[in-house]
């Protein structure tokens, strides 16, 4: 595990590395994991000085490709960059060339022409990072792309969870809700297994993925079998990427009686996490969303120590036998 | 007249010492193979090439009745920026075959007699091996109304199917089983239920789950199998089943079978040599419907070809344009191309393992299908028209997109390197591809 050398006030980098990616947390391992967590603390208590700012990536470019909308992520990875003191961009897909039809691999050539060292990508199609990663010499992360992939809400749910309850090996996490549109369990089920964590993804049957127990978790549709979890995991119910006439539940009102989180529900000292935006009153009791067991807003605090983290890490750290290596171009 | 294509002068020449294959004529010898205007005059005990006269030296090559595929895409009228009937059937000689029936779902749709007269003059013109057209079963595709089928058939319809799209209309189908009857020709069906297929980008299971892409649930195909034979079966009418990809409709069609109803089926080569494990690349290059299936499907595929439940083997060559392509696999459109790589890729990933004999992948790609649909059998006896494949087995080869003679590169293949390659076609008596190996 590779320490952060804090001197001063600086922290120093290490040599330029070759280009990694973070696109799915099948690209990490336990101790990668391990190593940005431990990263993130780091910066965490940097940011409790008065001078929050870092001078790490001076010089160092981010562009942030915002396709989908988004909140909590677009401007946590504006921030983390900042304190970092990297130059950073944040496009939207509206108002820009994507307007006029440019395709995503003409978009990513253009931005490559800036010799950005990080493209931040959120898609709302899976498998846009990819063809960005075939496409540009930056490393490429994953802001969420569809349903697939949203590896940094991972780490940062771990962040967030290592931090409430002092560990993550053996951890009982039940996910429940809309689990066939969420690239957040997708990620949060294959981190908890590389974490020797455990996992049950509960939700009304049609939400939950055929075969979705082959990548490592329990699934139920009884929302009785919360009650052995040390976090309740509560997805948003993605009625944006329900096509109308679907069916998959009766209605909200009756998704809301049998698998909305209320205190009645919840045992004491079980933690709850959301991933946000949350929908109160549909998916989680509003109750619940305030209480103190609440991690909610502490999460969003994670997201933005972690994506400090992630970036420092990519742009620091020499080649990880596991990362994934599109190319072995240089940073410049 | 189905097959068409343009004239030229028939080819004399000699093939020497190959090892002639043909499965359906019980021939598998050394033989010298005399072809004089077009047609196959003499089979005789190897004498060596000789001075004078046309000949080939053929010696450790296998020399097959040349291939049939019942199911391609030209994209002609509408889109000849991905493929013509010049470039398709180029492609289709190099691929070793002697005749291909091209589908119907172009702009306009092929669903009336003007636009399948005006593709068959131009086959005429340009068509390098013969090629027929299938027409629409109903007006547009849409599924609603019967195209005129019978004048179809008499302006030279091959067959009739809405490939691309299911018939999602039970009573529509019916009625086209009882119109088809009188025109002597065969339903070629699409089986897909759309109201359980809905959006779904690739087989439903524990990769779709895992990528998070919509899954295209197995059973969408076999209710749809199980829904044809039983209307099959009651009007007493002959189905082909298209490109089937589950083990359930196997099992369906072999039943029926038993049960005597008159139905075919093909398989294409990316069905028999991959899984939806492939898919995780995210190439849209592995993104084609049916959507590549689960290792069972597959064996269960293969087993269905050995015992000839499936009788055809069809590329559903489906070209599709660079920039189409070139986009997350969510986004691409369905299909691959075949035409040029489906022996090799066969031979190597079903022959070579000792999963297939070389004999029933022979007579799956040309006398299977050929039968099926009513077209000339390609036959290896001395009368017959010369359509014959000159193969190399030994040869080993990378498919790149310089090499296609397609207009489009959408392969699954590219990169890789297979074993198998077609070194001859001669097609209704033409030699319409030869390597530049061939010395003539």
């Amino acid at each position: 595990m590779a320490e952060i050398r804090v001197i001063g006030n600086e922290v120093r980098t290490t040599a330029p590395a070759p280009t990694r990616h973070l696109i799915s947390i099948e690209d990490l391992d336990r101790e990668i994991i391990e190593r940005l967590l431990a990263t993130a603390r780091n910066f965490a208590r940097s940011l409790e000085r008065e001078m929050k700012k870092l001078p790490t990536l001076r010089g160092r470019t981010v562009i942030n490709l915002f396709y989908e909308s988004s909140t909590r992520t677009a401007s946590s990875f504006e921030l983390a960059a900042k304190r970092l003191s990297a130059d950073v961009m944040t496009m939207r897909a509206s108002g820009s060339s994507v307007d006029k039809g440019e395709s995503l691999k003409d978009t990513a050539r253009t931005l490559t022409a800036y010799q950005p060292d990080v493209i931040v990508i959120r898609h709302v199609q899976i498998g846009a990072p990819q063809l960005i990663a075939e496409t540009t010499s930056a490393h490429v992360v994953n802001a969420g792309d569809g349903k697939h992939q949203h590896p940094t809400q991972a780490l940062l749910d771990l962040y967030t969870m290592q931090e409430a309850l002092g560990r993550l090996t053996g951890l009982q996490v039940a996910i429940v809700g809309d689990v066939l549109h969420s690239r957040v369990a997708r990620s949060l089920v294959q981190a908890l297994n590389l974490v020797d964590a455990h996992a049950v993804c509960i939700g009304p049957p049609a939400l939950i993925p055929r075969g979705f127990e082959q990548i490592g978790c329990e699934v139920s549709s009884d929302i009785a079998q919360i009650e052995t979890a040390d976090v309740v995991y509560v997805l948003r119910m993605q009625q944006e990427r329900m096509a109308a006439g679907e069916n998959f539940v009766p209605s909200l009102r009756e998704y809301s009686a049998r698998w909305g989180i209320t205190p009645g529900r919840l045992q004491p000292g079980q933690f709850v996490m959301h991933p946000g935006p949350i929908m109160r009153g549909v998916e989680i009791d509003a109750r619940v969303a305030d209480s103190p067991e609440s991690l909610i807003e502490t999460q969003v605090r994670s997201g933005l120590v972690v994506r400090m983290a992630v970036l420092y890490d990519l742009l620091t750290q020499g080649p990880v036998s596991l990362a994934r290596s599109v190319n072995m171009n240089e940073v410049a | 007249m189905i097959l068409h294509c343009k004239t030229g002068s028939l080819g004399s020449l000699t093939i020497h010492g190959a090892r002639v294959l043909d499965p359906g004529a019980g021939v598998d010898a050394v033989l010298d193979v005399k072809i004089e205007k077009g047609v196959i005059t003499e089979l005789g005990q190897p004498a060596g090439k000789k001075g004078g006269g046309k000949g080939i030296v053929a010696e450790g090559l296998v020399l097959a009745p040349a291939f049939v595929d019942p199911h391609v895409h030209l994209r002609t009228p509408g889109r000849e920026d991905e493929e013509t009937i010049a470039s398709g059937s180029a492609a289709a000689a190099a691929g070793g075959y002697c005749a291909i029936l091209a589908m119907p779902n172009t702009s306009p749709t092929v669903d009336n007699a003007a636009v399948l007269g005006a593709l068959i003059e131009r086959a005429q013109e340009e068509a390098t091996v013969p090629t027929g057209f299938m027409a629409a079963i109903s007006r547009g595709l849409a599924g609603e109304e019967l195209a005129e089928m019978g004048e179809l058939a008499d302006a030279g319809a091959a067959a009739f199917t809405d490939d691309g799209k299911p018939l999602s209309s039970a009573g529509l189908m019916r009625r086209a089983l009882q119109y088809a009857g009188s025109t002597g020709r065969q339903l070629a069906l699409h089986c897909e239920e759309p109201a359980l297929s809905r959006h779904g980008q690739m087989h439903e299971g524990a990769v779709s789950a895992e990528l998070g892409l919509a899954g295209y649930p197995s059973v969408a195909e076999s209710v749809a199998v199980g829904r044809d034979l039983a209307l099959a079966a009651y009007e007493e009418q002959p189905v082909h089943l298209m490109h089937i990809s589950v083990r359930e409709s196997i099992e369906l069609l072999r039943r029926a079978l038993v049960d005597g109803v008159q139905a075919s089926a093909e398989a294409t080569p990316h069905h028999l040599c991959l899984t939806d494990e492939a898919v995780r690349s995210l190439d849209s290059n592995l993104k084609m419907n049916p959507p590549l299936r689960s290792e069972q499907d597959r064996l269960a595929l293969i087993e269905a070809l050995k015992d000839g439940t499936i009788s055809c083997i069809a590329t559903d060559h489906a070209p599709h344009a660079r920039q189409e392509k070139d986009v997350p696999f969510e986004v691409a459109p369905f299909g691959v191309t075949g035409l040029e790589t489906a022996f090799a890729a066969l031979y190597t990933h079903l022959v070579e393992p000792g999963l297939l004999p070389l004999e029933t992948l022979l007579e799956r790609m040309s006398a299977g299908p050929a039968r099926v649909f009513g077209l000339p059998l390609p036959r290896i006896a001395v009368g017959e028209p010369a359509n014959l494949v000159l193969l190399d087995l030994e040869s080993s080869w990378m498919v790149r997109e310089e090499r296609f003679r397609s207009l489009s590169a959408n392969s699954w293949l590219l990169g890789q390197v297979l074993r198998g390659e077609v070194v001859l076609t001669v097609a209704a008596g033409r030699s319409v591809f030869g390597s530049e190996r061939v010395i003539a």
